[in-house]
Formats: structure tokens, sequence, C-alpha cells
């Protein structure tokens, strides 16, 4: 199953969570200062694990940066 | 007694409830590590600071949530970049999840030029928030209306510029930053435009409550002087505001006494 992560095309397992796609991008640490859009919707933290994706589904992952 | 005790009792400012000591709000954008961010932190006494959200990069180095948590300053997420009242909207309940916090500084961006607010998208986006239960803090134009119909749709403090975003310009309009303070009773932030510490004291001296200054310090030479400077410009302009400054006259008063001078004639 093909989904974009913050623009890029990314193979996941059919079924794959929102959890997965975060644990894709290997961040050094995945607690405070992450959030998840799918499909310019919020996805609040504690729906990751049980979130499926579907095929095609746009997922941005945004974290904390220096700003303002 | 008023006047003896202006220069030592605490003189905090409330926004939505949360009692501020600093007068001076700091953007951590553009400087040149976390280190220096940190320790112009610490020289600002701030004790709210802006962050911005964005795409991961795995390249990244540290954590900029780990610094401020160890500078025990809270965040203020802001939406910088969104040109439309949807993305402001979406961003600002992204940071809500990222940051564990319903406060935002609310900005929708005109044009990348100026970057001036668009003010009917601003309006449009701050209404919704405020209905979603934010703490909106907006970036606004230094329009005494516009500021005013944020305050009426439920905005916590307007922040209002002085000059466009990092231009350093100053307070290009003094009178309309004073009009806004007539009229608003929420708190009045002077946001963007402060290039060094006189912009940030006159700011303070025209009544503003605070200054959220970004740019000038994190730009400057030295980050960690400037922020102390800025710092005693707001806590020097504020001292100013509330000793009552004296009218402007056309010409001079003497203030040394005229009478019993000496006379030399003869």
């Amino acid at each position: 199953m093909n989904v974009l992560i913050n623009g890029e095309r990314t193979e996941l397992c059919a079924g794959a969570t929102v959890e997965a796609a975060v644990a894709s991008l290997e961040l050094p640490a995945q607690g405070r200062g992450v959030a998840v859009a799918v499909d310019a919707e919020v996805v609040p933290r504690g729906e990751w694990p049980a979130r499926e994706l579907k095929e095609g589904a746009r997922v941005e992952i945004l974290r904390a940066i220096q700003g303002g | 007694m008023q006047a003896t005790t202006a220069g030592t009792a605490p003189d905090t400012f409330t926004i939505a409830g949360r009692e501020l000591r600093s007068r001076l709000l700091l953007g951590t954008g553009g400087f040149r590590s976390l280190e220096a961010m940190a320790a112009a932190i610490e020289a600002s006494e701030t004790e709210l600071v802006t962050v911005a959200l964005r795409r991961v990069d795995p390249a990244a180095r540290g954590s900029i949530v780990d610094v401020l948590n160890a500078a025990r300053v809270s965040l203020l997420p802001n939406t910088a970049g969104c040109f439309t009242a949807r993305d402001a909207v979406l961003t600002a309940k992204l940071a809500r999840e990222a940051f564990e916090t319903d406060w935002v500084k609310l900005e929708v961006i005109g044009d990348e030029r100026t970057l001036l607010p668009d003010a009917p998208a601003l309006l449009e986006a701050a209404e919704q928030l405020v209905d979603d239960g934010f703490v909106v803090l907006p970036y606004t134009n230094d329009d005494p209306i516009l500021a005013r119909r944020l305050e009426d749709v439920g905005c916590a403090a307007v922040m209002p510029l002085g000059s466009p975003i990092g231009s350093g310009q100053g307070l290009l309009n003094p009178y309309n930053l004073r009009l806004i303070r007539e009229h608003a009773k929420v708190p009045v932030i002077l946001d963007a435009g402060v290039g060094t510490a006189s912009d940030a004291a006159l700011a303070m001296e025209l009544g503003c409550d605070a200054v959220l200054c970004a740019t000038a310090i994190s730009r400057a030479e030295d980050p960690t002087v400037m922020a102390r400077a800025i710092r005693l410009g707001v806590e020097g302009g504020r001292l100013a505001h509330r000793a009552g400054r004296i009218p402007r006259r056309l010409f001079a008063q003497a203030s040394t006494p005229g009478e019993g001078r000496a006379d030399f004639s003869g």
C-alpha cells in the first residue's frame, strides 16, 4: 500500500496504522512535540495505534521547530 | 505611595487568567543554535516563547521542546506560514495536539513580500478557533478597528505589528498603537518590527502590555546581550509609562528657579 508521508510516496503494509507511519520516520523521540494530520484532519495521539491508513492517504507528520 | 512602589512592586499582567511577570515574549525563530536560543531565553527572563510546526526532518539534531522544557518556559505555538484561515485553523489544532496547550499565536499571512496579516482571513480563523476553545492571540495589522473586531470575537489579546516581521523598522505608526491601546480591554502585545531596545521601550511607553520579539534578538550579533537589552528596554518603558511622562512643549521651561539669582550688574 502506498501513502504520501510529508509529500514522499511511502510503501507501508496493507492496513498500516498512523503509529506505523510515524514509526517509519525514526523520530528521535516520539513524545511531546509531534502531531499528525491525515487527509487534512488532525488525528489525536490516542488514536494513532488504531487508526488504519487507506491507499493514497496524505499523511502530514509535524514537529516543533524554532519559529515566530 | 504609588510613586515610590512603582519600581519594586510586582507589575504583572494577565492573559486568559494566566498571570505573567515578564512583559517580554520571545520568538524562537532565527537563532543560530539551540544553545544560543537557550542563553537568550535566560537573559530575556521571558516566561512565554513561540514555537512553530513543520514537517519532521529526520536529519534534525536536538529537540527544541526539550530545551524549552529545561528553560521552564511556556510554549505559544504559532501558525506561521499559513496563508488561509483553513490552514491556520488546522495548524492550530495540530499544535494543540503536539504541545498540549490551547494557546495559539494566530498568524494568517496575506503576502510573501510583506508578511502582513490578511485581515478578513485572520478574523475568520480567530472566530473559529475561539469557538473551538482556543486562547487566541492574533498577530494583527496596526488597525484599531480590526483590533476591536478581534477582541469582539473573543481573542484573549491583540498583537499589532510595529512594522513588518523581521524588518526591524520599529514602530511606524505609534498613533494607531495608542488608539488600539485606548480601546482594548484585553492585553495589547506589540508584535513584529522591533529592531532594538528603544523600539521595545517606546511600545511600552505607549501603553502596550508586553512586547513580542524574535528577529531583533535572534539575529543580533550577540543575541544574549540583545535579549538583556530588550528586556531592560521593556522594563524601562513600562516604568516610564506608569510614572507618567511630562507633556511635550514648544518652548523651554527652566528647571532651576529664577528667583534669588545673584545680581552682577553695576
